[in-house]
C-alpha cells in the first residue's frame, strides 16, 4: 500500500505531502528532509527506485520521478509494483496537467488547496491502497 | 515576470469561479514565496494567524469568506504553525448544506485532525447524517472523511451504514464504501471480523459488479484477506482467472486503457492475488497457466506499464507451481530487462532473477555478465539489489568472491543502516559457507575492522567461541593451526589505528588465550602489544579490562610453564595506573594480575589452566552439598528456612515477634529479589566478641566509622540502655549502605553458582563434548578458480561456476549455538558489566568489608597462597587480591547460612522501636554464634581457590567483597 506521497522542488521545499499513517508535523518534516537528502545526491541516469528502509522503516520502497523543478515521490511497501508506481506518478502528473493546463510548480504553490482537494477527492486519499481505482476516477 | 503572469492567470481562474481566492490570500502566498528567511516567513504567518483569529470569530462572516479562511488555516498549518483555534470552525463547516462548503469542511477536518482528536466525536454525528444523504456527492465526501477520521472506537457507529452503501446505485459510492471497509479492516481487523466471512460474499458480489472500478477496488481488500488466509479463497481462482482473461482481452471500456494497455493496474493486482493463491498449489496453478502465458505474449514491452505487467507475471510464475514453458518465457523477459539500457528495467530484471532462481537456479548462468555489469554500475540502488541477488545465490563454491565483493562495497559506503545489513549478511554467509577456517577468520577480521561497531556483539562472541572450540572434530592440529593463524593475523592488525572496540575485545581475548600457545611469539612481545592496546584505547574500559585479563593469562601461562616472568616496564606502569583507576573492575583486575604473578607454578596452573575456556561448568542449583550444614544447624535449634512467599505473608501480620527482620526486608517491597541472599548483613550479627578480634587483626584506616558500627552492633547485646537511639543511627547506616550491599551479594552469588562443582570430573567430559562436532570437510569441495583472461568472465565464472552444486554445509553458527551448555565467554561481557556497575555502587557493607576494601595496597608477592590463606600469617595479607578469589567460592555456604540466620535471628537493619524484641534478637544472635563460625569453616579454601581460578580464567570475575572469608580464616 502507498504510505506517503510527496512533491518537493529541487531545492527541497515540500510542495505537497500526504502521509497515510498519522505522523506528527516534526516527523513529517524530518522525513521529507531525509528523502530530499537522498534524492538530490542521486545521479541523472540512475534508476527511479530506492529502498527506503533507513528512512521509513522496514519493507518500504520509494519511487520518484523528476519533472522540471519538482520531484514526485511515492513511498509504498512490497505489495506494490515499482514500475506500476512509476506510472502512477505519471497518471498523477497527467491529472494535474489536465487540471491546470500545463502544470508547473507555481500552480501547486498557488492552488495548494485545489491540489490537495484533487488528491483528497481522488481515491488516493481515501484508501491509500487502491492503485487500481486511480484509473477509473 | 513569469510569476506575475502566473498570478494573473491565477486571478483569472479565480474570477472564473474556481476557488475564488481573494487578493489578500494571493498576497499572502506571494509574500511567503518571496520571504528571504525562515524568520520572515514566520513573521508573515504569525501576522496571518492574528488576522484569521480576529476575522474568523466575527459573527456572521459570509460563508464564502469563511471557506477562504478555512483554506488559509490549512495553509498556515501546512507551514508548520498551530491553527487549532480554527478547528472548530472547520468542524462547523461540515454541517453546511452547500456541497462545496461541506467538502471544504471535510477536507480541512481530515487535514487538521487525527483520528484520536477530541473533536472527532462532534463529527461522527455529521458523518452519520451525511452517509444517509440523497446527494451521492455528499455521501462520497462523508466516506472520504470516514477513512481518515473514524477510529477503532467509532467504527461501530458508522459500520452498518457503510455496509448498506455497498448496494448504492452509484458506482462511485459503492467503490468508496468498499474502500472504507478496507480501511476499517486495516485499522482494527476485529471490528469487521464478523464481516470477513460476509466480505467474501460481498467481495464476490462486487467482483462481479458491472462497474470495473468497483471490481478493481474490491481486489485490494481481497488481496489483504488472501494474504492472511489463502486456503479459504481457493475457490475464487476461477473467477480471478476469468476476470484477468477478460481484462487482457480488452473487454473493459476504453477509458480504462492506459498507454494502450487494458486496465494495467487491475491486471497487476490480479496477478499478485494469483501468485498468492497458486503458491505451492498445483491444481490452482494449472488454471492460471493459459492466461499468464497469454499476457506474456500480448504484453507490449516498449511501454513502462507493459513492463510492469511483465514483471508481475514473472513474480507470479516464480511463485506458483512451476511450469517449464512459463519459466522459459519469464527467462526471456528477464533477459530483455537485463539487456535494457534503462536502470529501472535492469533493477526489475535483477529482482525478477532473484525470484526465479529459487525455482530454476540454472537461469542465473545465462545472465552472469549482465549481473556483473549491474554490480559495477554506479547506481547505488541497482548495486544493492544485485548484492541481494548474490546473497540469495551464494553457495560454498562462490562464497569467497561474493563475500569479498560485499566487504569491498561495505567499506565504500557510509550509510550505517545499510552497512550494518551488509555486515550481518557477510557474517551469515561466512558462517554458513566458509571454505576454510583461515578464510573465515580473515573475513571476520575484515568485517570487524570496518564495521565492528555495527555488528552485534554476539558475532564477536561467536568468533571467540569458534576459535576456542576449533572447527574440527578430532583434529587438534587443525585447531591449533587455526589459532596460531588467528593470533598472527591479530598481531598484524593490532597496530592499526582506530579499531572498533568489539574487535579489540576479540583480539585481546585471543591473544591472551592463545598468544603464546604455539611458542612462535614470546610472552613479552605479546604483553607489549597488549599494553599498547590498553594505552591506545585508554578511554575504553571494556577493552582495557580484556587487555589486563589477557596479560594475566599470559603471565600465568608463563609461570605455569616454569619460565620466569619479567614485567615489562610499560606493563608495570599500566598495572600501576589501573590499580588507581576509577573503575573498580579495572582496579580489581590489576590487583589480581599482581597477585597471580606472585604465586608459584603449581598454584598458577590450577588457577589458570591453559586452553580451558571451553570447559563446561556444572551448576548444582539445589545446593545439595549444603544439606549437611542445614541439618546441623537445625539440630542446633535453628529454625528451618521459610520460603520467601511464606515469609512475606507473615510480615503483614505483625512485627511483634522474632521475625522483625522480615519486616525490615519487606518494608521496601521493591528490594525483594535482592534480599534473597542476605549474606552481607550477616557479619553484623557476629557477636561482639568476634568483632573485637577482627578489629585487632585488620588494620582499620577509618576507625571512626568502624567504631561507630561496632558500637551499634554490639549495643543490643551489651546493654539496652539507650537502644532506640543507637538503633536509629544504625538504621541510617544500614539504609544508606544496605541496598548496594545486597546487590553486591547478588553478583557474588551469580558468579558462585557458576563456580560450583567445577572440578576435575566435569573437565573431562567437557572436553569430550567440545570435540564432538560435525567436521567441516569443505576444504576439498572448493572449486579451483577458472583462469580466463577477461576479468569479468573470471568473476562471472567464480560467481556462477558451480551453481548446480549445492552442498550447503551445516551452519557453523548453528553448530556453535547448539551446545546445550552455555559457554562462559558468551556471558562474559554482561557479567562483567554488571559487576562493574555493582562495584561502583558498592560501599563497605560492614566493618569487615571496610577493612578489606581500604587496605588494598599491600600484596606481598612471594608468600605461598595456601599458607597465607589457611594460616593467616599476617593480617595485612588478608586483603591481598588473591583472597578475593576465595571469596567467590567460599561464599556459597555462608550465603545459605546468612539466609538462614536472617530467617531465624534479627538483622541490624531491624527497624523496631521495641526494646524487648531487640533483646530477643541479641539473644538469638548469641545462640547462633556457634553455628556461624562452624559453618563458615566448611568450604575447603584450596578447593575454592581452584574453582575460582577456573571461573576467573573463563572471564567471570567474582567481585564481591565477602566478609565471610575472614570469618572463615579466623575460625
Amino acid at each position: 500500500m502507498i504510505k506517503s506521497v510527496m512533491v518537493m522542488n529541487t531545492q527541497g521545499k515540500p510542495r505537497l505531502s500526504k502521509f497515510y499513517d498519522y505522523q506528527p508535523v516534526e516527523k513529517q518534516q524530518e522525513l521529507i528532509r531525509s528523502v530530499f537528502g537522498v534524492l538530490c545526491s542521486r545521479a541523472e541516469n540512475v534508476s527511479n527506485f530506492m529502498e527506503a528502509d533507513s528512512i521509513f522503516g522496514p519493507d518500504t520502497r520509494l519511487v520518484y520521478k523528476h519533472y522540471a523543478t519538482l520531484y514526485f515521490v511515492f513511498v509504498f511497501d512490497s505489495s506494490e509494483n515499482e514500475l506500476a508506481m512509476l506510472d502512477l506518478i505519471q497518471v498523477f502528473v497527467e491529472t494535474l496537467d489536465k487540471c491546470f493546463k500545463n502544470v508547473c510548480e507555481l500552480d501547486i504553490v498557488f492552488s495548494y488547496s485545489k491540489v490537495v482537494l484533487e488528491a483528497a477527492s481522488s481515491a488516493i486519499a481515501l484508501v491509500s491502497k487502491s492503485v487500481s481505482s486511480w484509473r477509473s476516477r | 515576470m513569469e510569476q506575475l503572469k502566473t498570478i494573473g492567470r491565477e486571478l483569472a481562474m479565480g474570477s472564473q469561479g474556481g476557488f475564488g481566492q481573494s487578493k489578500e490570500f494571493l498576497d499572502l502566498v506571494k509574500s511567503i514565496g518571496e520571504a528571504r528567511s525562515k524568520a520572515e516567513e514566520d513573521r508573515i504567518v504569525l501576522h496571518e494567524i492574528e488576522t484569521l483569529k480576529r476575522r474568523i470569530s466575527e459573527p456572521d462572516t459570509p460563508k464564502r469568506k469563511m471557506k477562504e479562511y478555512i483554506i488559509r488555516l490549512v495553509y498556515v498549518e501546512m507551514l508548520g504553525h498551530d491553527a487549532s483555534f480554527g478547528y472548530i470552525h472547520a468542524v462547523k463547516m461540515t454541517h453546511d448544506d452547500s456541497l462545496s462548503l461541506k467538502r471544504t469542511g471535510y477536507l480541512a477536518v481530515t487535514l487538521f485532525l487525527n483520528e484520536d482528536h477530541d473533536l472527532i466525536i462532534l463529527i461522527v454525528n455529521t458523518i452519520q447524517k451525511d452517509l444517509k444523504s440523497d446527494n451521492y456527492l455528499v455521501v462520497c465526501a462523508a466516506l472520504n472523511a470516514v477513512c481518515r477520521l473514524i477510529n477503532e472506537e467509532t467504527i461501530p457507529a458508522v459500520l452498518p451504514q457503510v455496509v448498506e452503501l455497498l448496494g448504492h446505485s452509484k458506482e462511485a459510492v459503492r467503490k468508496k464504501a468498499i474502500m472504507a471497509l478496507h480501511r476499517f479492516y486495516q485499522k482494527s481487523p476485529s471490528s469487521v471480523q464478523h464481516l470477513v466471512s460476509n466480505f467474501r460474499k460481498v467481495g464476490l458480489l462486487r467482483l462481479c459488479d458491472n462497474d470495473p472500478g468497483v471490481m478493481g477496488a474490491t481486489l485490494c481488500p481481497l488481496f489483504d484477506l488472501i494474504t492472511i488466509d489463502v486456503n479459504s479463497y481457493k475457490d475464487l481462482v476461477i473467477s480471478f482467472v476469468s476476470i484477468l482473461k477478460q481484462v487482457a482481452e480488452r473487454r473493459l471500456p476504453k477509458s480504462y486503457d492506459y498507454h494502450q494497455m487494458p486496465a494495467p493496474f487491475i491486471q497487476i493486482r490480479l496477478l499478485k492475488i494469483m501468485a498468492l493463491l497458486g503458491s505451492g498449489d498445483k491444481l490452482a496453478s494449472e488454471n492460471m497457466y493459459t492466461v499468464v502465458g497469454d499476457i506474456f505474449r500480448k504484453c507490449d514491452s516498449s511501454s513502462n506499464i507493459g513492463n510492469a505487467i511483465l514483471y508481475e507475471c514473472i513474480c507470479c510464475v516464480s511463485s506458483i507451481y512451476p511450469n517449464p514453458k512459463l519459466i522459459e518465457s519469464a527467462a526471456d523477459v528477464i533477459a530483455r530487462f537485463l539487456k535494457s539500457d534503462s536502470h529501472n528495467l535492469k533493477y526489475m530484471g535483477i529482482d525478477a532473477l532473484g525470484r526465479l532462481i529459487k525455482t530454476s537456479p540454472e537461469i542465473a548462468e545465462q545472465h552472469q555478465l549482465a549481473v556483473i555489469d549491474c554490480l559495477e554500475d554506479p547506481d547505488d540502488t541497482l548495486k544493492r539489489k544485485t548484492f541481494e541477488l548474490l546473497y540469495k545465490m551464494t553457495k560454498s563454491t562462490n562464497v569467497e568472491v561474493i563475500v569479498d565483493r560485499m566487504i569491498d562495497y561495505m567499506i565504500s559506503i557510509n550509510d550505517n543502516h545499510y552497512k550494518t545489513e551488509i555486515a550481518s549478511r557477510c557474517v551469515e554467509l561466512a558462517e554458513q559457507f566458509a571454505p576454510s577456517n583461515h578464510w573465515f577468520i580473515q573475513t571476520m577480521n575484515k568485517v570487524f575492522e570496518h564495521a565492528g561497531d555495527l555488528v552485534n556483539i554476539k558475532v564477536a562472541h561467536n568468533l571467540m567461541r569458534l576459535i576456542a572450540e576449533g572447527f574440527g572434530e578430532d583434529d587438534d592440529n587443525a585447531d591449533s593451526q587455526l589459532r596460531s593463524s588467528a593470533v598472527e593475523s591479530y598481531l598484524r592488525i593490532i597496530g592499526e589505528p582506530k579499531l572498533p572496540s568489539v574487535f579489540l575485545q576479540v583480539i585481546c581475548w585471543v591473544l591472551g588465550e592463545y598468544g603464546t600457545a604455539d611458542g612462535k611469539f614470546s610472552a613479552s612481545y605479546i604483553t607489549g602489544k597488549l599494553c599498547d592496546v590498553a594505552e591506545a584505547y585508554s578511554n575504553d574500559e571494556t577493552v582495557k579490562a580484556y587487555a589486563v585479563t589477557s596479560l594475566m593469562k599470559i603471565s600465568a601461562f608463563e609461570i605455569a610453564a616454569g619460565r620466569k616472568v619479567d614485567m615489562l616496564p610499560e606493563c608495570q606502569s599500566l598495572i600501576e595506573e589501573l590499580s588507581a583507576s576509577h573503575s573498580t573492575d579495572l582496579q580489581q583486575r590489576a590487583y589480581e594480575l599482581q597477585a597471580v604473578i606472585g604465586l608459584d607454578a603449581r598454584a598458577v596452573e590450577i588457577i589458570m589452566p591453559s586452553d580451558a575456556s571451553c570447559e563446561d561448568i556444572e551448576i548444582d542449583k539445589n545446593l545439595s552439598f549444603l544439606d549437611g550444614y542445614v541439618q546441623q544447624a537445625i539440630e542446633k535449634g535453628a529454625q528451618p528456612y521459610i520460603s520467601e512467599n511464606e515469609r512475606s505473608g507473615m510480615l503483614n501480620i505483625s512485627n511483634f515477634r522474632n521475625q522483625d527482620q522480615h519486616e525490615a526486608s519487606s518494608m521496601h517491597s521493591l528490594r525483594f529479589e535482592a534480599y534473597e541472599l542476605p549474606k552481607p548483613s550477616m557479619p553484623s550479627r557476629i557477636p561482639p566478641v568476634s568483632l573485637a578480634s577482627t578489629t585487632e587483626l585488620v588494620p582499620v584506616p577509618e576507625p571512626s566509622y568502624l567504631r561507630e558500627t561496632q558500637k551499634v552492633a554490639s549495643s543490643p547485646s551489651v546493654s539496652n540502655a539507650d537502644p532506640s537511639e543507637l538503633r536509629l543511627r544504625l538504621d541510617g547506616v544500614q539504609k544508606k549502605w544496605g541496598r548496594p550491599t545486597y546487590s553486591s551479594s547478588e553478583t557474588s552469588t551469580s558468579s558462585s553458582t557458576s563456580q560450583k562443582t567445577v572440578n576435575g570430573i566435569s573437565k573431562v567430559d567437557a572436553t569430550g563434548t567440545v570435540n564432538s562436532k560435525a567436521h567441516d570437510n569443505s576444504y576439498n569441495s572448493r572449486k579451483p578458480q577458472v583462469e580466463i583472461s577477461p576479468e569479468k568472465q573470471k568473476l562471472a565464472a567464480s560467481l556462477f561456476g558451480g551453481s548446480s552444486k549445492t552442498d550447503k554445509r551445516g551452519s557453523k553458527a548453528g553448530k556453535a549455538s547448539s551446545h546445550a551448555v552455555e559457554k562462559p565467554q558468551t556471558t562474559k561481557a554482561p557479567v562483567k558489566s554488571s559487576a562493574v556497575e555493582k562495584i561502583v555502587v558498592q560501599p563497605p557493607p560492614d566493618l569487615l568489608d571496610l577493612g578489606e576494601t581500604t587496605v588494598v595496597s599491600s600484596c606481598p608477592p612471594s608468600v605461598d597462597p595456601f599458607k597465607e590463606l589457611e594460616g593467616l600469617i599476617e593480617p595485612t595479607q588478608v586483603t591481598s587480591s588473591v583472597n578475593h578469589g576465595v571469596v567467590g567460592a567460599a561464599n556459597k555456604s555462608p550465603d545459605l547460612m546468612g539466609l538462614y540466620v536472617e530467617t531465624a535471628g534479627s538483622g541490624p537493619s531491624t527497624d523496631d522501636a521495641n526494646p524487648l524484641s531487640g533483646l530477643t534478637n541479641s539473644a538469638i544472635k548469641n545462640a547462633h554464634e556457634g553455628t556461624t563460625t562452624q559453618l563458615s569453616k566448611g568450604p575447603n579454601t584450596k578447593h575454592s581457590l581452584e574453582k575460582d581460578a577456573l571461573v576467573r580464567q573463563m572471564g567471570v570475575t567474582p567481585t564481591s567483597h565477602n566478609p565471610n572469608l575472614f570469618k572463615d580464616l579466623l575460625g
